[in-house]
């Protein structure tokens, strides 16, 4: 008993990494009990900590590339990528969360834990070489950002963000599980690889398979919030409170690309033709909803919650572009996003202080003047999202674009240029209100360490891959090789 | 068009069983409430019915035909259908339990090798505990469709306390199933041939403690009869019902707690094997053994009829001995007490079955 | 052929009994239906031979989940929740576009072929618990686990937005 129960911890090795986030979360739920009011932060470092040793672990295990448990889970170059970006956005959001979560008082264990949970969550969603694995990994993390969202019970926006994003959550979840249902009855198995290989000798034509396609567009459709099914994301953006709205723009959104990509640039390869059309055209309309609603918006995170539909748009071109160019600009452009959105996010967290909700546009007004590194810091972010060079966001946007005029597709890369020009009217429009305004009233600016560190990490990150992004693209070309 | 040996078959395999067994469910509820009346008297030191027919022995019927014969009242505001299908759900599901219960081995009855059973179901414990869990539909719906505080409160309490039980109870099933490694309730009983589950220490005696003390919450007895408590409540969910429908809540109660007692003998006594003086040990020496084989000599069936009326005994015994709970102690009782014990006797007969001590 | 006869039995039961869930003005009769629709989609497992899950879909979608449904419905007010809206205005139309999608999903499945049809993902004989069991623990191992820790999520989750506003 004692030898097999050795071998089966031997067999559990390709899923370390998940079970050292998972054993952290449910131990931030016990030490909770332990920890004053004041001290929760301490909960806080300590999931950092798991997520350090988890992300080694993922570097260690990359050496072991294969499939485990009969097909249900993967381990390759590609779930690697996927998981060292989700451990920086999780790092990074802990990092915003901490002081932030003293100001609106709802500082508690189980916000550690349930970030723990939904990086998981998206961690199996990577790794996932089944139908079922990837649902419920899905499910995992969009249960858990559910009850962010929800988080500041007191606030009924907060609690009509919860609510709208259970509701329409759910609703996707069921045009998934169709989806995934049908594709199941054609090919007799749930398996990735195996669906791919009964789609090589399958009748292409069959109305049934592309039924199933168009289903899972739609469902991940809502998952990365593109157009046409992007209609809960202001409202939930603007509700959940502003961590987990940071976190929610990048980790999910994330995991809904590597989905993406897992399914369309493998399982659904020989259905290319088709999916190709469809991806584009969403494309398109994600592109140009979400950058002229940002437009209007007066509040800063309804913006930013549109600006994210835009990107997601420009993600999506380079999924309709295919191939590996087409990926690895995807792969890249989501890593880029997830950590320029979260900085972006965090100056907005700064504004947060007792008394002040620091969500309006106005409310920046001359920050330039009163707080110069904090607005320095938005420019550098904004800069990126723009899509100026020498930041990150330019770096991203460049490399989507000419894989969509690589695959032929030079409108859709032109559409997407022009909305990028758009997009600027608004990114400059928060700038300049920060530099030309004179200051309203004294600002008090949240500051804390932790809150620091992030903000370090992440314009390190925008500007050292904006001025030097091979380094990452070879990764993310290197990583691609699991898949194609 | 099938012949006659068709239908002559469907007889003999559907037909009678159903027909045996329903006439064995509708004598049994009638006369366990004069048993239970006889019982409770005699341990009041009275003498409970008399007079109709002897030792009240026609009582039953008696008290049969006045259900029938009484008006059968809807209240006003309460909700028609609701009302009228509550006592059906309760009753239909009471009954259905009874399809997947093996009364003995196979017998050979005029030639014939007859099962006794009506399905030989090989989920059969599931399907109990499924049908037991949808009775509480009865029982709420009654006490929401009266439209009387008395039974909403009584259907509430019933409710919960059945939820609340129902998992310590399933925890005690799956510890039995554990053992046996079936579901199927006849391959328990023959896993059983030889040592019953309540003497496999230690988890036999305590899952057999769990699932006696939640049977009895199930079936809303005493001392767990909160929904129905008549100090409290007139007569809880089932207030406002009269007539035949009253009736049928009446037997549904008895028809219930001879499917957990059934399912205790089933599980944890070895069904229709016969009780045996230390076989092993002392098996051997003669007035022991012949003893033994005089018990083993008794009709299989018997035996699990033998246990069944002693676990309803048992029943009426304690609710003429133990006071009612209060409702926080029961749900206490419930979740702090029996969760747990259920949970670690689990996990203490998965490890045995494990390491092969069992 | 019979099978298929109660097969449609079961679908259009269930088709009508969703329908009805959701058309009823009283909250406990749309509970009711519900049990029904249960019932009957519990039917269609055992259709498919898969016994166990049936008896689970009972034991847990009727026997637990929707028990608390109706506890909480009970309490709300039938009078008051009989005369709310059910639906808003343009409710034809949305019924209108869900039919047209609907016919469409249905004309995509009648042209297509399902050349699956048959195969399993998992080869088990007769109800198998035992059968189903090795398998959960040892192929579908990982995504068994995920669902355990997702129930775990959903139970912090719900005692975190619900549970009283202590001082501590």
């Amino acid at each position: 008993m004692v030898t097999s129960l050795q071998a089966f911890i031997g067999q559990l090795l390709p899923l370390y990494p998940e079970l050292v986030i998972i054993t952290i979360a449910l131990t931030v739920l016990l030490l909770d009990f332990f920890v004053d009011r004041q001290n929760k932060a301490m909960l806080g470092w300590y999931s950092l900590i798991g997520i350090v040793i988890a992300a080694s672990m993922t570097i260690k295990l990359s050496g072991l590339a294969g499939s485990f448990f009969g097909g249900t889970f993967l381990l390759d170059p590609f779930a690697a990528y996927f998981k060292l970006a989700f451990y920086t956005a999780c790092g990074l959001g802990i990092l915003i969360s901490m002081k932030y979560l003293d100001i609106e008082d709802i500082h508690r264990g189980e916000y550690y834990a349930l970030m723990l949970f939904a990086t998981s969550g998206m961690m199996l969603m990577a790794s996932a070489g089944d139908l079922i694995s990837l649902y419920l990994g899905l499910e995992l993390m969009a249960l858990s950002i559910y009850v962010l969202a929800g988080f500041m019970r007191s606030d009924s926006r907060s609690n009509e963000a919860g609510i709208k994003y259970l509701l329409l959550g759910a609703f996707s979840s069921g045009i998934m599980l169709y989806g995934m249902s049908l594709l199941y009855g054609l090919s007799g198995t749930t398996n990735l690889n195996g669906i791919l290989v009964f789609l090589r000798g399958a009748d292409l034509a069959n109305p049934v398979l592309f039924l199933s396609m168009v289903m899972l567009i739609v469902s991940f459709g809502f998952k990365v919030a593109a157009v046409p099914f992007h209609m809960w994301v202001p409202d939930v953006y603007e509700g959940a409170p502003t961590s987990v709205t940071a976190f929610m723009s990048a980790g999910p959104k994330v995991a809904g690309f590597a989905v993406l990509l897992r399914i369309f640039a493998h399982t659904l390869l020989p259905l290319q033709e088709h999916s190709t059309v469809i991806l584009a055209g969403i494309a398109m309309i994600t592109m140009a909803v979400g950058n002229i609603m940002a437009i209007a918006q007066t509040n800063i995170k309804r913006m930013l919650a549109y600006s994210s539909i835009a990107h997601a748009g420009y993600a999506l071109v380079g999924l309709a572009a295919g191939g590996r160019e087409g990926a690895a600009s995807v792969m890249l452009y989501v890593l880029i996003y997830a950590v320029m959105n979260m900085g972006a996010f965090g100056v907005v967290i700064m504004l947060r202080n007792a008394g002040v909700r620091g969500e309006e546009i106005t409310d920046f007004s001359g920050l330039g003047k009163t707080n110069k590194a904090a607005a320095f810091l938005m420019l550098i972010f904004l800069f990126s999202l723009t899509g100026i060079p020498p930041m990150a966001g330019f770096i991203g946007k460049f490399y989507i674009f000419k894989s969509a005029v690589q695959a032929g597709m030079v409108w859709l890369a032109v559409v997407g240029v022009l909305f990028s020009a758009i997009s600027a009217y608004f990114y400059l429009r928060v700038i300049m209100v920060m530099y030309m305004h004179e200051p309203k009233e004294e600002f008090n600016l949240v500051q804390s360490p932790a809150l620091a560190l992030a903000l370090a990490i992440a314009v390190t990150a925008v500007i050292v891959i904006g001025v030097y992004p091979s380094g990452v693209l070879e990764f993310a070309r290197a990583s691609i090789i699991g898949i194609l | 068009m099938p012949d006659m040996q068709q239908i002559i078959n469907f007889i003999i395999t559907i037909g009678i069983p159903v027909v045996v067994l329903l006439s064995f469910i509708l004598a049994n509820a009638m006369y366990l409430q004069l048993m239970e009346r006889k019982v409770l008297a005699h341990m009041q030191s009275r003498l409970g019915p008399m007079r109709t027919g002897w030792h009240g022995l026609l009582q039953p019927v008696a008290d049969a035909v006045k259900f029938m014969f009484k008006e059968d009242i809807i209240p006003a505001k309460a909700d028609k259908w609701v009302f009228s299908l509550a006592p059906l759900i309760f009753l239909v599901m009471a009954f259905g339990a009874f399809v997947a219960i093996p009364f003995g081995p196979d017998t050979v009855i005029f030639g014939r090798t007859v099962h006794l059973w009506v399905s030989n179901l090989n989920i059969g414990v599931l399907y109990i505990v499924a049908l037991a869990g949808i009775g509480t539909y009865g029982v709420i719906m009654a006490g929401w469709a009266s439209n009387n505080k008395y039974s909403l409160m009584g259907g509430f309490r019933s409710a919960a306390q059945m939820i609340s039980y129902e998992i310590p109870m399933a925890f005690a099933i799956v510890t039995v199933a554990l053992m046996a490694g079936s579901l199927n309730l006849t391959e328990i009983v023959q896993a059983q041939s030889q040592k019953w589950f309540i003497i496999v220490f230690p988890v036999g005696p305590v899952a057999f403690f769990l699932y006696l003390i939640a049977g009895v919450a199930e079936t809303n007895r005493a001392p767990f009869d909160l929904p129905e408590a008549e100090s409290e409540l007139v007569a809880g969910y089932f207030t406002e019902y009269s007539g035949i429908r009253f009736g049928i809540f009446y037997m549904a109660e008895y028809m219930n707690m001879m499917i957990v007692s059934l399912l205790a003998s089933i599980m944890f006594l070895g069904g229709w094997m016969p009780v045996q003086i230390f076989p092993k040990l002392l098996g051997g020496i003669p007035p022991i053994s012949w003893i033994n084989t005089a018990l083993a000599a008794i009709p299989p069936t018997l035996w699990l009829l033998a246990k069944l009326y002693f676990f309803i005994f048992f029943y009426m015994w304690i609710r003429a001995t133990l006071p009612r709970y209060r409702y926080d102690q029961l749900m206490t009782i419930a979740w702090k007490i029996l969760l747990p014990i259920s949970l670690g006797t689990l996990l203490v007969a998965a490890f045995m079955k494990q390491a092969g001590w069992m | 052929m019979i099978n298929q006869l109660i097969f449609a039995y079961f679908a259009a039961v269930i088709v009508v009994s969703a329908v009805l869930v959701i058309t009823r003005k009283n909250p406990v009769h749309s509970v009711m239906f519900m049990l029904l629709l249960f019932f009957h989609i519990a039917g269609v497992f055992v259709l498919l031979n898969a016994e166990f899950l049936a008896a689970v879909q009972l034991i847990v979608y009727a026997g637990a989940i929707l028990i608390l449904f109706l506890f909480v419905v009970i309490l709300l007010s039938v009078e008051r929740e009989s005369q709310a809206a059910r639906a808003n205005r343009f409710w034809p139309w949305l019924a209108g576009f869900g039919l047209i999608i609907a016919g469409e999903i249905a004309l995509l499945v009648l042209r297509g072929s399902f050349p699956g049809e048959g195969k399993m993902a998992v080869q088990v004989a007769g109800a198998g618990v035992r059968d189903l069991g090795v398998v959960l623990y040892s192929k579908f191992l990982v995504p068994f686990e995920i669902s355990s820790v997702i129930l775990l999520v959903g139970l912090i989750g719900a005692v975190m937005l619900a549970k009283k506003k202590t001082n501590e």
